[in-house]
């Protein structure tokens, strides 16, 4: 494998750290720090237990502004649910139940509801975006299905961003509503800290500080933004091993036939 | 070369109707082939290899994408996660268009340096422009159908590019856009045209292919074939070395898609696309810089600078010119380039300024991704002047002027003499 991995550093040295565009957003900001994220490298799995810790985090905290509407609930079988887990689960929220067999889908002004199931999308917050920034001060809690994808060096960023909330520095001008945070372009956030210490109760014993929470939803949000991260290094392993191999035995084909050739 | 004679009486029995197989056993099996291509001269079947990759993949994405701005975002994120094998195929076609580039321009930078734009192949090099461009176009298109904010904003930025077109140029972009903004019309008609180009990229190559297998293949020594010692046949000779070389691109290629399949794209695309909201930068796909580069170049102030000229022709306008110009200007290369010798490998003063082209189309890159100010802005106007000096000023007086290193007698004896140092140690 480290042939690989020699391949594609080279590759990507080359070809493309010329051209990767090192795009730094508007205002800049502090780079965040690596992490060791177990999904990292080309060996790289979930760890299932940190993702339910991490789906614990997400439901009892950022669920409360931010959805991830992109995983059904059945997905979460993914990280280790049971079916029985999964139908509690949905079954805890409601979500609008559609016309019934009167063709009615409100009653009494207010709409009717059935329990979710797994089928069902993860329930958002708000009904729509103009609901979010009117509960929001007029920001937009973005979702955050795809986050650690659609932000440069994403999970590292995503967790310095939620460990990252401190007093702002003397002469640094924070507007009304708005908190310091190093790592977010332009250094000033709509959203509070959102972690404190034992703000969840983990069942497995795992201590809730700040730093844990933070990285235990972080690898769960790179499952929501990647779910076949698993699988696509897996089979990675196996088709580039046979590459490899293959193409050794071509080399030698074309060693022999070339030989020929005097 | 001998008329093949068939066996098999069904083969014999078409071959004497629709001689097919006689022109695959002419064209792929023994067609003769200068003996002493070097790797470079893998690029050509790699691409028809990755074209075909491309359709494939695309043609399966196209049965589970939705054209429609409201749906198209999600119905890409349902292929990465609910159709089987789904996030394989569309990293396959991401990263795919990619590795299509990057092949393309060693492809076209190995023509530079052999001379395989002259004499009796201008028009082999012409189509393949052809084919450039089309791959050029059909890429941009491909970006825009995911619709998240690069695909909006990059569609928003290039098909603005058409407004500077005299007398129709805001008619041309209402048509272009199906409307007044890029909206699901535009996706529709981007869609419906990333299907058909690459049908017509697969026409040219045929074309293509026609016209090198009439004079056939250029070759490092760039002089001509002198007889059979100079030519051996395609089959085993070529078929094996394009499918190690091929083999070894897989390689490459499958280690992006499986282990950084995200590696070429910009973050920006994964967020839905937003007429709202603009992105802090909007870069092009990574292919595309040197020409965003040369794009953005041209000052503001340029009649200014230019005030002597009749036309008055604005900075954005300039700046369109000189993109295209940047492109189609490598069609006339063969008439821009006077020397007589094929090979750079012969010719000491192209030698180095063939390098210090590619090199400053590297740095064009660079600064296309840098936002358009300050020193970036700077070194990007003088690489577009070098671009335009090379290619009109220096190009034509080096051929006059140049003295040439002494050409081999024939391609066998180039090879022969150099091969058999190679091979001693092999032998011993």
């Amino acid at each position: 494998m480290l042939r690989h991995k020699f391949i594609i550093f080279f590759a990507a040295a080359t070809i493309s750290g010329f051209f990767s565009n090192v795009v730094n957003s508007a205002g800049v900001a502090v780079k965040p720090g690596e992490e060791a994220w177990t999904t990292n490298g080309v060996f790289g799995s979930f760890d299932r237990k940190q993702l339910k810790r991490g789906w614990q985090v997400y439901n009892e905290v950022c669920a409360g502004c931010h959805s991830i509407r992109l995983i059904y609930y059945r997905n979460l079988a993914e990280m280790g649910f049971s079916p029985n887990e999964i139908k509690k689960i949905a079954g805890s929220v409601e979500v609008p139940a559609g016309p019934n067999e009167d063709g009615e889908t409100h009653k009494d002004d207010e709409p009717i509801m059935r329990p979710g199931k797994a089928f069902d999308r993860v329930v958002s917050p708000y009904a729509n975006k103009i609901a979010a920034r009117v509960a929001n001060g007029g920001a937009l809690p973005p979702d955050l299905s795809l986050m650690t994808k659609a932000r440069i060096n994403g999970a590292n960023y995503v967790h310095a961003l939620l460990t990252g909330f401190k007093e702002a520095p003397s002469g640094f001008k924070l507007s009304d509503g708005m908190h310091y945070n190093p790592y977010y372009p332009g250094g000033q956030i709509a959203m509070a800290a959102p972690l404190s210490a034992e703000a969840v109760e983990y069942s497995d014993g795992t201590k809730a500080t700040v730093e844990q929470m933070s990285k235990d939803v972080t690898a769960f949000l790179i499952w929501t933004a990647e779910p076949e991260l698993e699988e696509r290094k897996r089979l990675g392993i196996k088709v580039i091993f046979f590459l490899i191999i293959f193409t050794a035995m071509l080399f030698a084909v074309k060693r022999q036939i070339w030989s020929r050739l005097k | 070369m001998t008329k093949p004679t068939w066996k098999n009486p069904v083969v014999k029995w078409i071959d004497h109707r629709l001689p097919i197989f006689t022109f695959i056993d002419h064209s792929a099996i023994q067609h003769p082939t200068p003996r002493n291509l070097n790797y470079f001269w893998n690029f050509g079947s790699l691409l028809g290899f990755i074209l075909v990759v491309m359709i494939a993949s695309g043609i399966i994405l196209s049965m589970n994408y939705t054209a429609n701005a409201s749906l198209a975002f999600d119905s890409v994120e349902r292929i990465m996660r609910d159709v089987n094998y789904g996030w394989l195929i569309r990293y396959v076609h991401m990263n795919g268009a990619s590795m299509f580039f990057i092949v393309v321009y060693l492809h076209i930078f190995r023509g530079l340096y052999y001379g395989s734009y002259k004499q009796p192949r201008e028009l082999l090099w012409i189509i393949g422009i052809l084919i450039f461009l089309t791959m050029m176009a059909t890429a941009f298109l491909g970006y825009v159908l995911p619709w998240g904010q690069m695909s909006f904003w990059g569609a928003t930025v290039i098909t603005n590019l058409f407004s500077v077109i005299p007398f129709f140029g805001d008619t041309i972009v209402t048509w272009l856009w199906s409307g007044f903004s890029v909206d699901n019309p535009t996706l529709n008609k981007f869609f419906s045209l990333h299907y058909l180009l690459p049908f017509i990229i697969f026409g040219l190559v045929f074309i293509h292919l026609w016209a090198l297998h009439t004079h056939g293949s250029n070759n490092p020594t760039g002089i001509d074939v002198k007889g059979d010692k100079d030519e051996i046949p395609f089959h085993p000779y070529y078929t094996v070395k394009d499918a190690f070389g091929l083999g070894f691109f897989l390689v490459i290629f499958l280690g992006f898609v499986f282990f950084a399949p995200n590696f070429f794209g910009e973050p920006d695309n994964y967020i839905e696309a937003n007429p709202l909201v603009t992105p802090p930068h909007i870069v092009p796909e990574w292919y595309f810089l040197p020409y965003y580069a040369i794009l953005r170049a041209v000052p503001d102030n340029f009649i200014d600078v230019w005030g002597w000229l009749p036309v008055i022709i604005p900075a954005k306008t300039a700046g369109v010119i000189c993109m295209f110009a940047s492109i189609l200007l490598l069609a006339a290369l063969p008439w821009l380039d006077t020397s007589k010798v094929r090979s750079a490998n012969y010719r000491p003063t192209y030698f180095w300024l063939y390098w210090i082209f590619l090199i400053n189309t590297i740095i064009l890159g660079f600064v296309g991704a840098k936002p358009a100010e300050g020193a970036w802005l700077l070194i990007g106007r003088l690489s577009t002047l070098y671009y335009f000096l090379h290619l009109l000023v220096l190009i034509p007086l080096v051929g006059r002027f140049e003295k040439t290193k002494p050409l081999p007698d024939s391609i066998s004896s180039s090879v022969i003499s150099v091969s058999t140092k190679d091979e001693e140690p092999a032998n011993a």
